[in-house]
């Protein structure tokens, strides 16, 4: 089965990002495919790679990193929710006249259009939010 | 095959579980996560919502169970599930809906 997941919270506010997490890799292990994982609204915060929790804590953003370069995921970030929230790459950083980004590895910043491709490319499309 | 209702809000703080059992069909099924599984809390006033569901499979998960101290003290009918047997249901049913 071709998985799309949709993550419309942020880290540590709501339980969606742990639960969107653990179902990935729950899907993983079982040998299907996560076609995309897509960061929407406050779900763009689990994208800095700025984020320093404490060591006993889990790191969010490094798990989805890490997962994302284990299973060569697609880990998108909406731009306009990114823009808004100050989640920046290269690009963004310059296009803007900024002087950091701060975007994790394996995250990328794209549009809505990668959002409705997962609607018709996956077999399922799986929301997680408050 | 049916359709798959993901709850993650408390009865006692959210119509949302109310509203996605008027809207489930038979044949659906209806998972609670997070403070969803609340629900299903033997001797809680939303007891009764869940097993009055006529013709819909309630399961729960295990580790939001687990994580609230439910183990155990849930209602009869209501089926334990972990993350793997989520995504089993996401396969078995058609699409999958979170009532957020």
């Amino acid at each position: 089965m071709k998985l799309g997941i949709v993550v419309l919270e942020g880290p540590y506010q709501h339980e969606a990002s742990d639960t969107a997490y653990n179902f990935a890799v729950a899907a993983l292990e079982k040998g299907h495919e996560v076609f995309r994982v897509f960061f929407y609204h406050d779900g763009v915060n689990n994208a800095t790679r700025l984020m320093v929790p404490p060591q006993d804590d889990r790191h969010i953003q490094k798990r989805w990193s890490e997962l994302a370069e284990k299973h060569n995921l697609d880990l998108v970030v909406c731009v306009a929710a990114a823009q808004r929230r100050g989640i920046l790459d290269e690009d963004e950083q310059g296009r803007h006249g900024k002087d950091a980004n701060n975007i994790a590895p394996g995250f990328r910043i794209s549009g809505l259009g990668q959002l409705i491709e997962a609607g018709i490319q996956c077999d399922r499309l799986v929301f997680f939010g408050d | 095959m049916g359709m798959l209702h993901t709850v993650n809000k408390s009865p006692y703080s959210c119509n949302t579980l109310q509203s996605c059992l008027s809207h489930a069909s038979e044949g659906d099924v209806v998972l609670l996560i997070e403070d969803g599984v609340y629900a299903a809390l033997k001797g809680g006033a939303a007891a009764e919502m869940l097993s009055s569901a006529q013709g819909v499979r309630i399961c729960a998960l295990s580790a939001d169970v687990k994580a609230r101290g439910l183990d155990g003290r849930l209602i009869d009918g209501v089926e334990v599930v972990d993350y793997g047997g989520f995504v089993d249901l996401v396969e078995q049913t058609d699409k999958t809906q979170a009532w957020l």
